[in-house]
């Protein structure tokens, strides 16, 4: 059983570079943990901190204005590569509950939705509108599948139906799959596996 | 004959493993065949289970091995020399895990340990027809066997444990089509590189790839789990070639293979699995293999590459072009490099090996650049030295190593020092990759032992022997 999440209003923070691959969001060095927790201080560790592990000024998680927010707006193709859960806890760890951008990788949005981790895909202009706006306030709202843009206005997103039902409800996906024990068995038996 | 509506290879597999068909509610259920776990991406979901007190439903189907963090190197008595504790403390934990729940460990000193992605196949455990995942995205590799393979997180790993099934919704289809022939010293490397160029590094999403054409057809298997193991770096993260009998000879007395009538039965399934003559794809792209040059990356994502002589486009990335040290224009033949790295489940095979070794036959590595050889696995360690390939490789002044995933990922000190240069058979090129502040081009075995023997980044061509 997981938090319930039916709506998300926090500024935002906006790195739009696109193709921001999962080992940027926690490099695999840091994946030699055996627990979910404490990944945040890790997130982004080399945009953050330079080689003598100083914070880097200009990196905008850095930045003061960064602190609290819990939406981050991301270029293309955000969280390609690696299948690595450890980068969805670390952003949740740091404090994030969505991610917007316009396109999100496979494999990444599976593992963000198991954690309470929106991942947003908005169409192109309501995107550009976001990091045009960096620091704003946006309001997700998982009941009519909408983003209030900063400025007004509001932009839909498509989310797999049963993806936000586990949200809202705080229900996790197990849960579902160990009640259809009958039809697994069902399943072996006829395909002999 | 009844008519009946032709399907592709994917389509077969999918509604062979419906489980549960999706509703308004939920997703489809599908069912997997076998699922593959390593050190790294196990140990949360195990705590998972034993959190809510489940068992591993079908430990049978679940086949383990250590390659992610492991050591290449061993200690004066032949034991594995961990890079750190946390390092050793997650091969621990998996040796417990297995060893609780009863699933098959092939461990660190095991004959058959190896990268995951490499042991499945050379196993046997990898068959045409299957659904089959890891906790890592190249699982895509096993697609090469026409089996529906792909990455998952932790959380569904913890899934497949305990029910050996996942929620699914279908992926929509995708025909890459290669005719044409490769010419010679262009390898299954420069063909999968040239084909993510062509369609993107997001250009998969949502899809499962199905490569066709003559020249794939013309791959062997290890030339095509090549080719499907970067499937996800074209965002797909399932690329599949339809199994024939160049599937069937290279699985036939495999460990796992199904031996004698058993055989006989599977062979005549896995007949009925290609794509039906006139079944459509939800999209198609088409390349030539003949107008394939060897490939190289020249920035921070496997889409970036370029012709070995080409120069990089004008309108590249700048980003990317700055943390690389490289401009716009600028051609990448005669780079000075500082490491060369042949291994990891792209291009660790034996034949991989072969190639690499045909070029660095009677030659010796530059001096200043520290060349790696890693074994996929321990079975490919063992032939290579049969093969006498160990001596042609230490003889030139290369390293050989014990087999693991090495500084494709950096998890041990396999790493690439600040600012360094590499050029590395391995799947990613991202910033840091192999290495906080290191610097990668992606090639193939051949590219990549010319450039060790050069000293600088080499056309193959000009190597071959």
């Amino acid at each position: 059983m997981s938090e319930k999440v039916r709506r998300l209003e926090s500024k935002t923070v906006v790195m739009a570079t696109e193709n921001i691959d999962t080992d940027q969001i926690i490099p695999a060095r840091f994946l030699t943990t055996t627990t979910r927790h404490g990944l945040g201080e890790m997130l982004f560790a080399d945009w953050r901190r330079d080689a003598q592990g100083k914070p880097r000024p200009d990196f905008v998680l850095n930045r003061p204005e960064a602190q609290g927010a819990r939406v981050l707006v991301a270029g293309r193709n955000f969280g390609c590569g690696s299948s690595r859960e450890h980068a969805v806890w670390a952003l949740t760890d740091f404090g994030f509950r969505a991610v917007i951008a316009t396109e999100i990788a496979d494999i990444f949005k599976r593992n963000a939705v198991k954690n309470g981790l929106l991942p947003i895909a908005l169409d192109p202009a309501s995107h550009a509108r976001l990091t045009a706006a960096p620091g704003q306030s946006v309001v997700i709202d998982l009941e009519s599948q909408t983003v209030a843009l900063p400025g007004g206005g509001t932009a839909p997103f498509a989310l797999e139906p049963f993806a936000r039902y586990c949200l809202m409800e705080g229900v996790d996906e197990l849960q579902f799959l160990l009640t259809q024990d009958a039809a697994i068995r069902e399943y072996e038996a006829r395909a002999g596996a | 004959m009844t008519d009946r509506i032709p399907l592709t290879l994917f389509e077969k597999i999918w509604r062979r493993h419906l489980v549960v068909p999706g509703t308004e509610e939920h997703p489809p259920v599908v069912y997997i065949d076998l699922h593959l776990i390593h050190e790294v991406t196990s140990p949360q979901a195990f705590s998972e289970l034993e959190a809510r007190g489940l068992p591993v439903r079908r430990p049978d189907r679940t086949a383990a091995t250590m390659d992610h963090s492991t050591p290449t190197v061993l200690d004066e008595n032949g034991r594995p020399r961990f890079f750190n504790r946390e390092t050793e403390a997650q091969v621990e934990t998996l040796r417990r895990n297995c060893e609780k729940f009863g699933i098959p460990l092939y461990a660190l000193g095991d004959s058959r340990q190896g990268i995951v992605h490499v042991i499945g196949p050379e196993l046997g455990l990898t068959r045409p027809g299957m659904t089959i995942v890891c906790g890592d995205s190249h699982t895509s590799t096993h697609g090469a066997f026409g089996a529906w393979a792909f990455g998952i997180g932790t959380t569904e790993v913890g899934h497949v444990l305990a029910t050996q099934s996942l929620l699914q919704s279908k992926p929509s289809t995708f025909e890459v089509r290669i005719d044409g022939r490769l010419s010679p010293g262009v390898t299954a490397k420069d063909l999968i590189l040239a084909i993510i160029r062509e369609i993107g590094v997001d250009g998969g999403i949502g899809h499962v790839i199905e490569y066709t054409g003559s020249a794939i057809a013309a791959l062997s298997m290890e030339e095509r789990m090549t080719v499907c193991n970067m499937s996800i770096e074209g965002g797909a993260r399932a690329g599949l070639v339809a199994p024939d009998e160049t599937t069937l000879q290279y699985l036939e007395g495999r460990a796992h293979s199904p031996k004698g009538k058993e055989w006989d039965r599977a062979v005549s399934d896995w007949k009925s699995l290609p794509t039906d003559a006139g079944a459509a794809y939800d999209r198609t792209v088409s390349l030539d293999a003949s107008r394939i040059e060897p490939m190289i990356t020249y920035g921070t994502n496997p889409g970036m590459s370029v012709g070995i002589g080409e120069a990089i486009p004008l309108d590249a990335n700048e980003k990317s072009l700055r943390y690389m040290g490289v401009s716009p224009g600028e051609r990448l033949l005669g780079k000075p490099v500082d490491v060369v790295f042949i291994g990891s489940c792209t291009n660790s095979r034996i034949s991989d090996l072969r190639l690499a070794a045909s070029v660095m036959r009677g030659r010796k590595v530059a001096p200043k650049v520290k060349a790696l050889v890693v074994p996929g696995s321990q079975q490919v360690k063992k032939q290579a030295e049969a093969e006498g390939l160990d001596r042609i490789f230490k003889e030139a002044g290369a390293e050989w190593r014990e087999a693991g995933c090495s500084m494709c990922l950096a998890m041990n000190d396999d790493k690439l020092q600040p600012g360094q240069y590499a050029v590395s058979t391995s799947n990613r090129n991202f910033e840091g990759r192999q290495g906080t502040g290191g610097r990668t081009f992606l090639a193939s075995p051949l590219t990549a032992a010319a450039s060790a023997v050069a000293g600088r980044i080499a056309d193959a061509r000009e190597y071959l022997q």
